[in-house]
């Protein structure tokens, strides 16, 4: 067993995992934070999308021991306390998911966007999010929702 | 598993030569992790490489040649403005490995030693004339990346061996790389055909060229043929008729889901014009 240290969401966290187990499987099974989500777990579908150090990334495909000294964000730490993110917010509003399964990985990727880029273009949102499988929405709602809190995140600050 | 964080080269090597059973690298994880997870191949021993002094660095040399590091991510070689300007071919190839989250993680010498014939940075690597230092217990060595593929998911590395750097030459004055691959939908897909051209110009003629394809044979291919219907030329209908032909008679691809071998063969000349007209216009500046 290897000892982790990071943080994650803010906050210290330490565990012991095996060398095998991946980021995603320690965030649900030691740290609780069941918002990650398995989909494919080979990269391709975006529900386990983290930020480490602030780059998006699938938690599927990185070793809970590459954590170490690391900064993790997952879907938890989107909202302040009780109020939701602009992104959560209007993702409510549209209607922008359904069964919800992709939600927490698609919050985590559109939030890292619009920390890059505040005012991307619809190709721009659709190209970013093409790691991110919906099999429910038809990306629609999605796509305008973010170009939406983009647009009230703009004018807020 | 055991899981090694080395600091430096020599322990990375010293781990690699000596572990019992078997080993692999780890940078991105985004194959080695793929293999893990599916059971298709667990290593006794996994070295990652980031912790090494370096390995995240993009550099250039005094000569105008540039240094990767082997832990570089697309999406740091994507951001970095006088990389893409020198070598947008390179630089695209690479941003078309995946999604946002792979761009993350996925590097370039990972792509080369993954050793997928259809790696879509490997052409371009090829194209620009890269080479990648490679070091063992026995000393380094520097080798064309041509020559580091040896078959599909192969390299010509021994036990022991890292690939320690890659570099891209000087880019020079009026030249000019591009790569561009084939897929039945517009993202996130493995390339039925890759062709990467790069190219100098005298004036309106092209002085010197490299052409390279992938996903048509065991290997990504240098065709120099190919090359040569271009150089001397200003690009005309006919050094481009002679560059398809050059590039599908170069073909040695497989028939599979992705591609017939009767496809794959005239994509190969069609994408190998479309890319050598990018190239060119990127060299005239």
């Amino acid at each position: 067993m290897i000892h982790v240290n990071t943080k994650v969401n803010g906050d210290d966290a330490e565990f012991l995992c095996d060398t095998r187990e991946t980021l995603l499987d320690v965030l649900r099974e030691r740290l609780n934070l069941t918002g990650v989500k398995e989909g494919c777990g080979t990269g391709d579908c975006g529900a386990c999308s983290v930020t480490m150090d602030g780059r998006l990334v699938c938690s599927c495909l990185v070793l809970a021991a590459e954590a170490e000294g690391k900064e993790i964000g997952t879907v938890e730490g989107i909202a302040n306390g009780e109020d939701l993110h602009p992104l959560q917010q209007k993702f409510i509003e549209y209607a922008a998911l359904q069964c919800g399964i992709c939600t927490p990985g698609i919050l985590v990727a559109t939030k890292a966007l619009l920390e890059k880029n505040p005012d991307p273009t619809e190709t721009e949102v659709r190209y970013w999010l093409a790691g991110n499988l919906c099999r429910c929405t038809g990306y629609d709602k999605i796509i305008r929702a973010v170009i939406d809190t983009a647009a009230d995140m703009r004018e807020a600050s | 598993m055991d899981y090694h964080t080395p600091s430096t080269i020599n322990e990375a090597i010293n781990l690699a030569a000596n572990a019992p059973g078997s080993t692999r690298f780890l940078a991105g994880g985004t194959d080695v992790l793929v293999q893990l997870r599916a059971d298709i191949f667990t290593p006794d021993t996994l070295i990652d490489v980031k912790h090494i002094n370096g390995v995240h660095d993009i550099t250039q040399n005094r000569d105008g040649s540039w240094r990767i590091g082997i832990a570089v991510t697309g999406a740091e070689m994507s951001e970095h403005p006088s990389l893409s300007e020198a070598w947008p071919g390179v630089v695209e190839a690479m941003d078309l490995v995946g999604s946002t989250q792979i761009q993350g993680r996925a590097t370039l010498t990972g792509n080369l030693c993954n050793g997928s014939p259809a790696a879509d940075s490997v052409p371009a690597m090829i194209a620009a004339g890269m080479t990648a230092t490679i070091t063992g217990p026995d000393g380094s060595r520097e080798l064309a990346i041509e020559n580091i593929p040896t078959g599909p998911g192969k390299t010509c590395l021994a036990k022991g061996e890292m690939i320690t750097s890659l570099t891209i030459p000087a880019r020079g004055r009026h030249g000019g790389d591009a790569y561009l691959r084939f897929i039945p939908r517009t993202e996130m897909d493995i390339a039925v055909v890759g062709v990467a051209v790069n190219l100098q110009l005298d004036g309106d003629e092209i002085s010197q060229a490299r052409v390279a394809l992938g996903a048509v044979a065991p290997t990504a291919l240098l065709v120099p043929e190919a090359a040569n219907a271009i150089i001397g030329t200003t690009l005309d209908e006919a050094a481009l008729e002679a560059l398809a032909n050059a590039a599908s008679a170069a073909c040695k691809p497989i028939d599979d889901k992705r591609g017939t071998i009767k496809f794959r063969t005239h994509v190969a000349g069609v994408l190998a014009k479309r890319v050598a007209r990018l190239a060119y216009t990127r060299a005239k500046g």
